[in-house]
């Protein structure tokens, strides 16, 4: 997968959870997942389609999934709250769509669906032309990992297609 | 969170009165406490588009904000239907999905404003002071009691 794919979501993450959490946040670790993708706890996915095309995951384990919720809705949230996963789910939705914004930008173009929580505990394994990346961004409420898996729709951008796979 | 000075229908001198459309409940509560600091009142609140018009016939708010991305209806779509039974429907699109395309889509069908997520406070008072124009009244917080 290409930094231009990328960049965009890292610069989206720092700032929407910068803002959210109104604390700096740092990324921690960056790795290409061979395996299939295992949930970690709240995980929203939110799927793209059109010149680019693939998967978002966001995931926070449960805890700080909890702590994430409360910081944004101002108070203690039981681990059971439905805010809990419903915040998980914007957050990532924030995040892909101000990457895709940027993306847009540069002559790409999508469309975002709405964010679906992953409850299964294992998900697709990366193939060679959607490999994932995993992010995780550490944060004061805690770790929160981005999976992007992305490609180039072959049919319509034959052009980045080329050269996506050198 | 920062208060701000209210923000008042010019005709009464009554709280400005917002449909939120959105299909996440997490950012329909968080437009609804930005909302409050504005001195505003949620008439309504819907997770779709199709809600949303019905919605709208219900409670005939002073301000819709309206999603983009939502089951059955998207918020295009829906603001359209809105504006072509009610003109003078005041219709915000609030979004994370901000690129041109979508923001000149909206504006064609109806919306006033675009507005993108995650919402700053701020931004949301001002476009909400400027889609409301002779309509609204800033009241002094003092004066309001706050």
């Amino acid at each position: 997968m290409r930094m231009e794919l990328i960049q965009p979501f890292i610069n989206s993450a720092d700032a929407v959870l910068a803002q959210g959490l109104d604390s700096p946040i740092s990324i921690g670790s960056l790795s290409m997942e061979e395996d299939a993708y295992r949930r970690r706890g709240v995980a929203a996915l939110i799927y793209v389609t059109g010149d680019i095309e693939g998967r978002v995951i966001f995931d926070l384990d449960s805890p700080t999934a909890v702590r994430v919720a409360s910081k944004f809705a101002g108070t203690e949230l039981p681990e059971s709250d439905s805010l809990v996963w419903e915040t998980v789910c914007e957050l990532a939705n924030q995040v892909t769509g101000n990457a895709i914004t940027a993306l847009n930008d540069q002559g790409f173009h999508f469309r975002v669906h709405p964010p679906v929580l992953h409850t299964a505990e294992v998900g697709s394994k990366s193939s060679e032309d959607t490999e994932a990346l995993v992010m995780c961004f550490e944060t004061a409420t805690g770790n929160i990992f981005m999976n992007i898996a992305l490609r180039y729709n072959r049919r319509r951008h034959p052009e980045h297609t080329a050269v996506a796979g050198v | 969170m920062e208060q701000f000075a209210p923000v008042k229908r010019a005709k009464d001198g009554q709280p400005i009165r917002y449909l939120v459309v959105d299909d996440s409940v997490f950012a329909r509560k968080n437009l609804a406490r930005i909302i409050q600091t504005f001195g505003g009142q949620v008439a309504a609140e819907a997770g779709d588009g199709v809600a949303a018009i019905t919605e709208y016939e219900r409670t005939k708010p002073d301000i819709v904000l309206m999603d983009i991305t939502m089951p059955q209806m998207e918020g295009i779509a829906a603001a359209e239907k809105i504006v072509v039974q009610h003109p003078e429907a005041r219709i915000v699109m609030v979004s994370s999905v901000g690129y041109q395309e979508n923001i000149v889509a909206a504006l064609q069908r109806g919306a006033r404003h675009f507005v993108q997520k995650p919402v700053k406070p701020e931004v949301l008072y001002e476009v909400i002071k400027y889609v409301l124009g002779d309509d609204a009244t800033v009241t002094s917080a003092a004066g309001a009691g706050v």
